[in-house]
Order: C-alpha cells, then structure tokens, then sequence
C-alpha cells in the first residue's frame, strides 16, 4: 500500500518557492563563522580518567586497545572511544580535550598540520611533529620503532616482468599505468603530481577510497590499476606477494606510530605510553595486523597477548 | 558463523546502538510529518510548498549532510544526535506527503457527522481524524523505517557506531562474514520493526479488522 | 566566513569547469549513471509491478522482497559487490538499481492497481484482451502514479549515485569524497549543492511529464 505519488501536485513555481526557502533557512542559520568541526563538548569523561580513542582502522585499535590495557594494568582509569571514522572525524575533538590519547602517525600527522611540509626523515618529522603539537596545545609522547606508513607496491608480475625495484624503475615501464588510490593522494606530494616531479613517472589516477583496502588489492589483481600506495604494515602485502618500491628519493615522510595526547597527560600514564611505543617492533606491528585479518580476532585479545608476551601486563 | 559467535557481544551491542539511533529518528519524524500533513492539508496552499521543500531535504546526499548539520546545530560532529537529526530529516520529507494524503483520506462524510455529533476541533483530530488516517499513514511510517534503519550504517563513515561499523570493519579486514553479519543484522531489524508496526497498526485500527478486505483497502 | 558562501563561490570558480574533472563532465557522469541505473531497475521493476497489480497474483510476496532489498544498506551493498566485481563502475551501478527498484515496483502496481475498476470492467465488457487492457486501459490510468514512483527512485538514486565515486572516477560524489578527505570543506559542499540542484532539475523534468500524462478531460479522482 506504498504510496510513492506524492510530490504529483507540485508546480515548478512551488517547488523553486520551496528551493529559495531551504536556501535562505540554511544561510541564515549559518551566518556565524563557526568552524564545521570545532565542536567538540570539552569533556574529558569525567575527573582523572583516560579517554583513549581509535581511528575505524583495525590496526590502530589493537594499538589503542595495547594503551589501554597497559594503562588498567597501573590502575589507571581508561575509557575507550575507538573506531571514530577518520582523520578529520577525531582531531578536532583531540584538540578540544574530549579525548586525551589517541595513536596517531608520524608523518601523516604533520601533514595534517603542515602540508607544506618539507620534512621526510623519522626524526625530522618526529621533531618538527614536537613544534606543531604544542602549537596546537597538545602532546606528543616518545615516537614507537613500529612504522606503518604509505608505500608504492605493484604486484609481483608486474614488477618481474619490468624489472621494478624502485619507485625509480618505474620510468622504465612503457605501457600506461593507472595508479589508484584514495582520492587526497590525487593532490598531496606522494600522488600522480610528485611522481612527476621528484621521479619523472607519468600515471593516470583513479580514486579508491578503501586505504589500500582488500578493493585496491583486487584492482591490482585484476590489472585495473598497475599503482596503488598501501600501508608497510599492512598483511595483504605479504598475504598476496605484493612488491614494495624503494622510495629513494624521499615522496612519502616518514611515518611511526606515535601517541598524541592532551598537554595535562599525567607523566605517570606518559611513562606507560612510552614503554609500550619502545617495545614494539615494525615486525611486530605486521604480526598484530595479520592475526586480525587472518584469525579474525577482536583487537583486545590481539593486544593483550602481544603486552603479555612484552612483559607488560 | 565462527565469526558471529566470537564477536556476539561486540554484535548486539553495536546491534543496539543501531536501535538507539534509529527509533528516535523515526519517531521525531512521524510527529513532524503529522503537523506537516495537517498544515497541508489544512491550507493547501502553505502546504504544496512546505511539502515542496520537504521532498527537495530528501535529494541532499546523506554524507555532506553529517557534516553540514553540526555547522548549522552546533553539536558535535560525532555526536549521534547528528545522525539522529539528519535521518529525521530525510524521514520527514519521505511522510510528510504521505501524512497529507492521510488526512486527505479521510471520509468528509465522516468528519461532518463526527462535527454534528459536537465534536470540538481538537477533539476531531484526536478521535476521528487521526485514527482514521492512521491505514494510510502506517504504510508511510513503515517505509520510512526500513530505510531509516538502513541508512543508520552511514554513520559509521563518521565514527557514529552502529551495525554499519561491521560493514566498514569488515571491508578493511577483508572479513566477509561481518561484512554479511552486518547487512544481514541491518536488514533482520529493518524486518522486525516493520512487523512491530503491523502489530501496532492492527491494536490502532481495530475496526478494520471486521471490514471485508477490499473495503478495508 | 560563510561555508555555503565559500561552496557558491567553489561551484562558481571558472577554473573548476572544464577538462575531465571539471564540474560539467561531472554532472553529465552523474546524469549517466543516474539515467542507466533508473532504466536498469525499470526494465525489471516496471513489467513485474503491471502484471502484479493487473493479476493481483504474488503481491505479498514481492511486496515482502521490495521491502528486504529496501533495508539492504547501499554501503554494505557496495561494499559486497565492490569485492565480488572490482573497482570500476559495475559495482555501484548494480547497487543503484537494488536501490531504485523497490520505489519502481510500488509505483507499477499501485498504478495498476488504482486504475478506476469500473473503467477497467466496461473495457472487459467492450470484448478488449488483457494485453489491451494493461496497455490501453490500466497503464494510461495509473501512468499518473507510475511515473511517481519513477520520479521517486529518480531522486534516491541521483543523491545516492554519489557513491559510485567511493570506487571509481566517476560523477559529483568525488568532489564529496576528496573534499572530506582532505578537509576542504567548501568542495564537500559544493558537491552537494551541484547533487541536490541536480536532483531539482530532474524532479521538475519527471513532474512536467507526470502532468502531462494527466488525463485533460474529466478529473480522475485522487
């Protein structure tokens, strides 16, 4: 008894009517130069607890999910807020407090804040990350060996029958190659733009908007893309023999995890932090990632035995 | 399986956050939509271009919307009242036509005796108006609720949890049985709901019940 | 610092118009995908809706399965189907039909349904056969509501086809992504404003035609 008739009566007069007045409800309600995303509501859940969130990336919650647990360990109030979508979802809300510590990325971070920068080195990053912290009235705790940043792969087909060991091989593949990609790569340093610049590599684009995601693997299965830029950490480089181009010339920053956290961190939590960042290792980061993908494990479990087997719980 | 009963709890509590967000949205729009119809209804005029910017509201694609309403309402981006406001908005344009129609439905014969009988104005809204329009304006609010309960799942896009966290979880995992669960979990509420409304529908028009059902339609 | 004074002057900006991602290559992208997913889900929703509400037969049945593929989530659709098919356009143009199909159907048979059973009794009396009562009798009075529920559909889809941009080059929905990714929030709403302006013109179109395919003498009741 659907009735999906109902918009018959309408004029076009009425319905322009109807646009004029979406259109002058909208601009009046947002006269204001209000920020779309510094909303936050300041609240940090209460006195003296820990709120810790996650990005919506399998990875990083077994990362958050490792604070965490190491945190209840020396009695420490936590409260988990994981799985908050993006980037762009979660910073805002770091930075008005309503979340104290949040695992973030090296470089991908100072992009955020700089993305002029010119920084490509771990420790010049990590340095300049320090400055743009503070400026922002936040923290950064002790940056982990642990790296998880974006890499050009290409499958292993491709890369034998062209002999591809660099980024810089790449100049010598004289088919087109389609490089896809979530669709910020487009304009940033490391996308279609730099690759001209710094490597003389001529692509064309197409937007994937998985992050190096089981889509992206599939179109270079497929040899619907030839390019994709993953993750170093991720376990579908080595589950589907894909092939990491060395970067010599420096396209992507480097990028190790590093917690962000709110200025009043007490030095105590700070101190847990820390120890948990220096005790895990790159291969040890890969390790956590495939025992999610592959046992399909939740990300608490995951983080629980990799602390016990560090000693820290 | 293995995978749903290894993550049961994870799954019904996402299951009931999906709940959380969309019953108040159906509910905030059925109530917006009734005064819409009425206002229609009443003044034809008024109404053709309230109903006109009600249908327009439904042609904003959803994810601008989850950014857009935080700017316009001050509240947090991730907060689940975004989610709850923008999903009310596209219900209300989906019923407010419906619930026009509704009251247009309405016997006039109907409504003149119930004035004879010295019915006051509110009193006909109440006790004839409504009830009466309720057949018509249940099949609108069922629409509106299988598609609000499915349109939830973008939340997850945002960081607003609910059952689509396993359709985004899944995907990046590469875990198609939560991919599944979740689809599965949306569509097994959307259904539940729907027959909860049925129910509902029957308890508030039992007189249907005695009419032959080609009358009743 | 308006947003959506930022988003007009996007939209209004010459060096955004023109060349492949130019906002006009994108509106004739999203009017494609738009147009072949409406048309897809018409050739299957449409004949099946007039033999149901002509037959009366199956209703329930394909009433109950409109309604599970409406609660299908687009995202989880996408999703499943980006995996099974691969990037490109297959995968979301398949959702978008799953998504313009259940309004089609309900439109179909509730039109067939609705077309005055006297008129229909008194053209079975006149000796015509039931392939010229659905064709001469049944489609023309309920073209009315049919074509609401195409238009219906036509809205869905033209504010969902956005998402075909989550897996391939294609239409307004990547101003949407690119600009949420990368924060540039006056692209992200100039998308959105190019979608729903899209959305208007269309609906206007469908409605134009709807009245036209009002009968002129005699008002059919509502």
């Amino acid at each position: 008894m659907t009735r999906p008739s109902r918009f018959g009566q309408l004029r076009s007069t009425q319905i322009g009517l109807a646009l004029v007045t979406v259109a002058s409800l909208a601009l009046t309600a947002c006269g204001g130069d209000s920020d779309p995303l510094s909303s936050g509501d300041g609240d940090n859940g209460g006195g003296g607890t820990i709120v810790i969130g996650s990005q919506d990336y399998y990875s990083n919650e077994i990362i958050a999910e490792a604070y965490a647990q190491a945190l209840e360990a020396a009695d420490i109030e936590v409260q988990r807020d994981f799985k908050i979508g993006q980037r762009e979802a979660y910073l805002p809300e770091i930075e008005s407090g309503s979340i104290n510590l949040f695992p973030e990325y090296t470089g991908p971070l100072l992009q955020v804040w700089e993305p002029d920068t010119e920084a490509r080195l771990a420790d010049d990053v990590y340095a300049d990350l320090v400055t743009a912290a503070e400026d922002k009235g936040l923290q950064v705790l002790d940056q982990s060996p642990a790296t998880d940043q974006d890499s050009y792969v290409v499958t292993r087909a491709f890369a034998e029958k062209w002999g591809l060991e660099t980024i810089d091989d790449l100049a010598k593949v004289t088919d087109p190659m389609v490089f896809g990609a979530n669709s910020e790569a487009e304009n940033r340093p490391n996308g279609p733009k730099g690759l001209k610049d710094t490597y003389g590599v001529e692509v064309s684009f197409t937007p994937i908007e998985d992050g190096g995601g089981p889509l992206t693997v599939k179109a270079l299965e497929d040899d619907d893309i030839q390019l994709a830029i993953i993750y170093t950490g991720d376990p579908s480089i080595k589950k589907n023999d894909l092939v990491t181009l060395e970067d010599t010339k420096g396209l992507f920053l480097a990028s190790h995890v590093v917690p962000l956290a709110s200025e009043d961190l007490s030095d105590e939590a700070a101190g847990v932090i820390n120890k948990v960042s220096a005790a895990m290792s790159p291969e040890d980061l890969v390790d956590l990632d495939a025992r999610s993908v592959d046992e399909q494990l939740p990300a608490a479990t995951i983080a629980k035995d990799w602390l016990e087997k560090e000693g820290l719980l | 399986m293995t995978w749903l009963n290894a993550n049961r709890d994870y799954v019904l509590d996402m299951l009931l956050q999906h709940v959380r967000l969309a019953v108040p949205a159906v509910v905030v729009s059925v109530l917006i939509a009734i005064v819409l119809g009425r206002i229609a209804w009443r003044w034809p005029r008024a109404g053709t271009v309230v109903l006109g910017t009600a249908s327009l509201l439904y042609s904003v694609p959803a994810l601008p919307l989850l950014i857009v309403i935080p700017v316009l309402l001050g509240i947090s981006l991730r907060s689940g009242l975004t989610l709850v406001v923008a999903l009310a908005v596209y219900g209300t344009a989906l019923l407010a036509g419906t619930a026009a129609d509704a009251f247009r439905s309405v016997d006039a014969r109907v409504r003149e005796a119930a004035e004879a009988m010295g019915y006051s104005r509110t009193g006909l809204f109440w006790k004839v108006d409504l009830p009466l329009a309720v057949p018509v304006l249940l099949s609108g609010i069922r629409v509106v609720t299988v598609s609000t309960v499915s349109l939830v799942t973008i939340g997850a896009l945002v960081g607003i949890p609910s059952l689509g966290n396993l359709l985004t979880d899944g995907f990046q995992r590469d875990i198609r049985a939560e991919i599944v669960t979740g689809v599965v979990g949306t569509m097994l509420l959307a259904i539940a709901l729907d027959v909860l409304l049925v129910g509902l529908g029957h308890l508030a028009t039992p007189w249907r019940a005695t009419l032959p059902k080609a009358a009743a339609r | 610092m308006s947003l959506f004074g930022d988003a007009l002057s996007w939209i209004t900006d010459g060096a955004h118009w023109g060349g492949p991602t130019g906002i006009d290559h994108r509106i004739v992208q999203h009017l494609l995908v738009t147009f072949a997913a409406v048309a897809l889900a018409a050739l299957l929703a449409l004949p099946l809706g007039v033999l149901i509400g002509h037959t009366g037969r199956g209703r329930l049945v394909v009433v109950a399965l409109a309604g599970a593929v409406r609660a299908v989530p687009t995202l989880g659709l996408l999703t499943l189907l980006g995996l099974a098919l691969g990037i490109g356009i297959e995968a979301p143009l398949l959702a978008l039909v799953a998504l313009a199909f259940p309004s089609l159907l309900a439109g179909a048979y509730a039109g067939v349904e609705a077309a005055d059973r006297g008129a229909v009794d008194a053209a079975r009396a006149v000796g015509m056969s039931e392939w010229q009562l659905v064709t001469r009798v049944e489609i023309p009075l309920g073209a009315d509501v049919i074509l609401g529920g195409i238009r219906a559909a036509t809205l869905q889809v033209v504010a969902t086809a956005t998402l075909a941009a989550y897996i391939s080059d294609t239409g307004l929905g990547r101003y949407l992504f690119s600009g949420l990714k990368s924060r540039q929030y006056d692209e992200m709403l100039a998308g959105a404003l190019l979608v729903a302006g899209l959305a208007l013109v269309l609906d206007l179109a469908l409605a134009t035609l709807q009245r036209a395919s009002r009968p002129t003498t005699g008002k059919v009741p509502s």
